[in-house]
């Protein structure tokens, strides 16, 4: 409660606060929301063919295999984002390309060349989306729990003719769902929330009737879950399902049953290995893994670097097995893994930041070299944080995706985003305890508030 | 029988029934707000000894090592109010455990008074029903695993007229996927209303859903439960000294058919 309360008035004197001081915090508190801040996030083509990152409402993307930056011709007819983005993801193959976020757009592209094909409107801003693996769905989740299914038809992208709506298949209770994908088969949709919980739902063949038929759910988290990821190890056919969540954990989950087989207390553990030490409250922030599960990457909101995990699926344990640090002011906002060349992809920034009066959103991205595993799932070497002009696609890539030719120059923004991303975090996930002054405050301007 | 006074007068201070004038509530609550009391976080770690002491004699663990499987919940009045349907069932399923579920927090206080004095002034009897105050509309899940209900009742619920508010009736299509994961496969869904139009909502709601079918008129002549829908909840008791309609919804659990 303390820290909440401190949070939310941006001081702690709680206690002395009259009714103008809480009108007053109020008021702060409306403008905070307008500025609400989104984190950078970085997806990467599955043949690492292109790479896009987005941030605040920009979309920036690199062409790997031209070495050239894309720009975005937009043949659907509809309005660029204009607000954060809040999620992006390739397909399975790689054709297809969704883009969503809060200006209740949800984009969908086809990479090859580089275009958007259809511009869907949703009704709430969105907040996280999924592209089956048969690349003929693209389902997307809002702020209200509510997740949608629209159809991509072969035919309509030749023609580009897109007449259908987002049909509603499930919902979460008004809980905001933070991430949503399918299983590797396509035989089930997976959505998690901020009230702790990860539903995992049969995806039916006809999936726009609905999907109603639940599998399970994965209960353990004592959180919000903030980010999954499916493994399929060799000899197990249904797969694994891993969670990140804001109570610090990594966890393994058979999802077909919904049981919880591992538990990974990721900032204990990483926490020993820097100084200082991650904060006492350090969400994991992403989470990525390689299709075997041989590689499991976490990143945390206070630490400046990342974790690699291993897991040893026969016996279910899910352990830390190196923390790769970066430089004090580096903290990723966003992971992605390259399975085809072990690359791990990060990029740290953010949106609307409110106190830098700057146009520009410079991000900062960084690549690893994970190296390979012996049988007794060692890494052979350590991880290579490649240098600059190591990475692919070099200076050029960077000056792109960067949104500036010379990153160096922005340790002060990027600082400010780091301390802006994890604030609105929390703001985001966490529930709001107002003491009875402030309920009461709340109440009293619930309506008119707007027409100020 | 002389005895049996004394005990009922000795301990007449805890078995007296709860008055409900003592546990005014506001008629509604709004199921969307943040909830800040304690929810657990999967349904094995719902504290069944504390809620059925007379099924749980001892710890769990000892439980455990007899190997004997634990009786779960059968049976959830899913916003129980004052807890009439349960006080009316426990009797007719003695050894089926029940729980209520109620959002409104003075109204779960008095429901579990109640229980406590029924278990007092009968000893033996009303062992079997219990009440937590909870949100089921965000989770459920939290205490009832896959399969694990073969009832739910859904009576008098609030109606939320206004169309703006739809979402937060507590029949949905959205949420009847909810309902049926906690279900068994024939496991039956209670609903009743005396507004007309939450009614036809309901009914619409559980027919378009593909896992629910209807339950025939004949089957539910015979099922003692539906007389209790409407004389045991104190809701339902309002609506007949009124002189008012009831409207009904009775639906089974089915396997979803993909052609």
């Amino acid at each position: 409660m303390g820290e909440e309360a401190e949070f939310v008035a941006g001081d702690g004197e709680e206690v002395a606060s009259t009714a103008a001081d809480v009108e007053n915090e109020l008021i702060e508190e409306e403008k905070n929301k307008d500025g609400e801040v989104s984190p950078a996030i970085i997806a990467v083509h599955p043949y690492e063919k292109s790479v896009a990152v987005a941030v605040g409402s920009e979309l920036r993307l690199f062409d790997l295999e031209g070495d050239c930056s894309v720009s975005l011709i937009d043949d659907s007819g509809g309005s660029p984002h204009t607000d954060s983005i809040r999620a992006i993801k390739f397909g399975a193959n790689g054709r297809l390309f969704a883009s969503a976020g809060d200006d209740k757009l949800v984009k969908i592209w086809v990479t090859n060349p580089w275009r958007c094909i259809w511009t869907v409107p949703a009704d709430k801003r969105v907040s996280a989306v999924a592209i089956s693996h048969s690349g003929h769905y693209v389902a997307f989740a809002d702020k209200f729990g509510v997740v949608w299914l629209i159809e991509i038809d072969e035919e309509k992208v030749q023609q580009l003719k897109f007449d259908s709506k987002p049909v509603p298949i499930l919902g979460h209770y008004c809980s905001i769902i933070t991430r949503l994908d399918f299983s590797a088969d396509d035989r089930f949709i997976v959505s998690a929330d901020r009230d702790f919980k990860i539903r995992v739902t049969v995806f039916p063949k006809e999936p726009l009737n609905g999907a109603h038929e639940i599998q399970s759910f994965c209960l353990g988290h004592t959180d919000f879950v903030s980010c999954l990821a499916f493994v399929c190890p060799f000899g197990h056919a249904n797969g694994f399902l891993l969670s990140g969540s804001g109570d610090s954990t990594v966890r393994l989950w058979d999802f077909v049953s919904g049981t919880l087989l591992a538990t990974c207390e990721v900032r204990a553990k990483a926490g020993q290995s820097q100084s200082n030490g991650p904060d006492t409250y350090s969400p994991v922030t992403d989470l990525c893994a390689s299709f075997d599960g041989s590689i499991i990457v976490a990143a945390l909101q206070n630490l400046h670097g990342v974790v690699l995990l291993n897991c040893d699926f026969p016996n279910g344990n899910l352990s830390v097995a190196k923390v790769v640090s970066f430089e004090e002011t580096y903290f990723p906002t966003s992971l992605v893994l390259s399975s085809s060349t072990q690359r791990l992809w990060m990029i740290m920034g953010a949106s609307n930041l409110p106190m830098v009066g700057t146009t520009h959103l410079p991000t900062r991205l960084k690549v690893i070299s994970v190296p390979e595993k012996d049988p007794s799932l060692n890494y052979r070497h350590d991880p290579v944080v490649l240098e600059d002009n190591e990475i692919p696609g070099g200076q050029k890539l960077l000056s792109e995706l960067q949104g500036t030719p010379d990153i160096t120059q922005e340790e002060a923004t990027l600082a400010a985003a780091a301390a802006a991303v994890k604030l609105s975090m929390r703001s985001m996930m966490i529930k709001k305890e107002y003491n009875l002054e402030k309920r009461e405050m709340r109440k009293k301007n619930r309506n008119d508030r707007k027409a100020r | 029988m002389a005895s049996n006074v004394n005990a009922t007068h000795v301990k007449s201070q805890s078995s007296r029934l709860p008055r409900k004038r003592f546990y005014r509530a506001r008629a509604h609550s709004n199921p969307l707000s943040d909830s800040h009391f304690p929810i657990p976080i999967s349904p094995a770690e719902f504290d069944y000894s504390h809620h059925y002491p007379h099924f749980f004699p001892s710890s769990r663990e000892h439980h455990k090592n007899d190997g004997a499987p634990f009786p779960k919940v059968k049976f959830a009045d899913i916003g129980c109010g004052f807890g009439g349907l349960l006080v009316g069932l426990s009797p007719l399923f003695p050894d089926t455990l029940m729980l209520g579920m109620e959002l409104r927090d003075k109204v779960t206080e008095y429901v579990k008074e109640r229980i406590l004095a029924l278990r007092a002034s009968n000893p033996g009897q009303y062992e079997n029903i219990s009440v937590v105050r909870t949100n089921s509309m965000k989770y459920l899940p939290n205490y009832f695993e896959k399969a694990q209900l073969s009832k739910m009742f859904f009576l008098f619920p609030d109606p939320h007229f206004k169309e703006k508010n739809h979402r937060r009736r507590v029949i949905s299509i959205q949420l009847l996927d909810e309902y049926a994961y906690a279900l068994e496969l024939g496991g039956i869904i209670y609903t009743v209303t005396d507004v007309e139009e939450l009614g036809d909502w309901m009914r619409s709601c559980l027919e378009d859903h593909p896992l629910f079918e209807p339950v025939p008129d004949e089957e539910l002549e015979a099922d003692p439960v539906v007389k209790l829908l409407i004389s045991a909840t104190e809701e339902g008791q309002k609506v007949a000294r009124n002189g008012g309609q009831t409207f009904r919804a009775v639906y089974r659990r089915i396997k979803l058919e993909e052609l």
